[in-house]
């Protein structure tokens, strides 16, 4: 296998874009990454393009054509694949984008995602997450998406004694860091107060728990790390790319406050860096639901089973604590555009590498990790990255 | 959203029919046809579950999709039947009653309609015991 290393990144302001288009949205992500490379277009080999709904938001599919196309790059005939795994279809996108190139198939290979996702009613995009889901057996019964995270952050409660504020302070904390990253769709900071206050949406969680509805693209550019140089003087490598799956339904899982794809991902992640969990100076975890973070870092082993309330609320994951968690705001505040999400985390981690995250720089970052869900759990995309 | 035809005819829905893996002894609802431990050494016969259970989690759902729009607020939970395997449905109680650990049994209700005027299907809620 050879080295991989992203040599360029792009990304939209996400928020809701109602007077832009699908697919001016992906253009402006991929022009913007393919000219962070210093590349033409006709040098790209491949691309694979992470989208979840586009057939229930904008009854559109064939979407890797589409995006090739309109890229201006239907006259070169380039491979352009669509991946589909729910939330986790960029962070799955991105692995094949990274083992194509890592495999010696292609060289120059463009990693997008693209959601669009306010172009339907509430009631519509409802119905469309919750396909990430079971629909014949959760679905079937009622079950939306934060329906299904609510019940884990219940069951979450009830064994762990998970107080109200813990969970709130993760958006707090999500919300404070996304006021300093000029691509989110929520730039300001808030309270514990606009959280505990904010709507019923499903009980345990409010409005303030969950990640918006929003429109967005993201793209980057991978290539052999011995060819990186060529493109950039700031390469960063892909230390580690793991996927893991898990039962569909939220019903059928060992245990229903852990993912234990999230488990088998990391530890896949760890194992093949060859690194430990001190090692990560930030990790960018898919916290689609405030609940989602408290597990998420528990499930990749940064703190104990039933701790990460305790550990949020002490500011250990914050900016300058022992282990900032989402630095961009995560989905919380950057909005969760779900096909683009785990390509944004990318973005992420590269600009932290790079020393280019501005206010939200994690002082002297060298190794970052991205956590990317799909659904409540059935897949998990998990990457680490270092300086090149 | 329209439901895929085949689902109404699905029988399992109605009375809780399951499956049971005879070589692990496992059981299973939703009925599977491969059992995850044995695989093809397993073999599958149907069961009738008692419909008995206790709530493992729940939540109470306040936007909906249209197709469960009039019910909000609505209970939704994971039971666990007594055979074992675990299932989404919704209770019929107040959102005020619903504790985790609470004895369930299953109850033959209308599940949701296509439209106004749409095909009616049922299935399996959940009643406190
Ligand atoms: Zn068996």
């Amino acid at each position: 296998m050879r080295d991989v290393a992203v040599i360029g990144i792009g990304c939209t302001k996400f928020g809701e874009w109602w007077d832009r288009s699908f697919r001016n949205l992906f253009v402006e992500a991929g022009v913007s990454a393919i000219e962070d490379a210093n590349l033409a277009g006709e040098q790209i080999d491949a691309m694979y393009v992470g989208n979840m709904s586009a057939g229930r938001f904008i009854e559109q599919e064939h979407i890797g054509a589409l995006i090739a196309d309109y890229a201006g790059l239907a006259s070169e005939h380039i491979p352009s694949t669509r991946v589909e795994a729910a939330c986790a279809s960029g962070g799955l996108a991105f692995r094949e984008a990274v083992i194509s190139v890592a495999s010696g198939m292609s060289n120059i290979v463009v990693a997008a995602g693209v959601e669009k996702m306010t172009d339907v009613d509430t009631s519509l995009s409802t119905d469309a997450l919750a396909g990430a889901a079971d629909r014949e057996w959760e679905g079937f019964a009622g079950a939306t998406f934060p329906g299904l995270y609510a019940m884990i952050a219940n069951d979450y409660i009830h064994r762990y004694g998970l107080t109200r504020e813990q969970l709130a302070q993760v958006a707090v904390k999500n919300h404070y860091n996304g006021a300093r990253n000029p691509i989110a769709q929520f730039q300001k900071e808030i309270t514990l107060s606009t959280v505990t206050n904010s709507t019923m949406v499903a009980d345990p969680l409010r409005l303030f728990d969950c990640s918006p509805i929003t429109d967005g693209a993201a793209a980057v550019v991978v290539a052999p790390l011995e060819m990186a140089k060529k493109f950039t003087d700031t390469p960063i490598k892909v230390l580690a790319t793991a996927q893991a799956s898990d039962t569909i339904a939220l019903h059928d899982r060992r245990d229903i406050s852990t993912m234990d794809a999230s488990v088998a991902a990391g530890n896949r992640a760890f194992k093949m860096a060859g690194l430990e969990r001190k090692d990560i100076d930030f990790v960018e975890v898919h916290d689609c639901f405030t609940i989602a973070e408290i597990c998420a870092i528990e499930d990749l082993g940064f703190c104990k089973k039933g701790e990460a309330g305790k550990f949020t609320e002490e500011g250990a994951t914050a900016l300058g604590g022992q282990i900032p968690v989402n630095t961009s705001g995560g989905l919380k505040s950057c909005g969760h555009p779900v096909g683009a999400t785990g390509i944004k985390q990318v973005c992420e981690a590269v600009l932290q590498l790079r020393g280019e995250a501005g206010k939200r720089q994690v002082d002297g970052a060298e190794i970052g990790m991205t956590h990317n869900v799909g659904g409540t759990g059935a897949t998990v995309a998990a990457h680490i990255f270092g300086r090149g | 959203m329209s439901v895929p035809r085949f689902w109404r005819k699905i029988p399992q829905r109605y009375n809780l029919e399951g499956t049971h893996c005879e070589t692990c002894g496992r059981y299973f609802y939703p009925p599977r046809n491969l059992c995850p431990d044995c695989r093809r050494e397993g073999t599958i016969v149907n069961h009738t579950f008692k419909g008995v259970g206790k709530v493992v989690t729940y939540s109470v759902i306040r936007t909906a999709s249209d197709q469960f729009s009039a019910l909000t607020p609505y209970v939704l939970a994971i039971v666990e039947l007594e055979e074992g395997p675990r299932l989404t449905a919704q209770l019929v109680c107040s959102p005020e009653e619903v504790t985790i650990g609470m004895p369930v049994k299953g109850v033959f209700r209308k599940i949701g309609a296509e439209g106004e005027s749409g095909v009616i299907y049922y299935g399996t809620k959940f009643a406190p015991m």
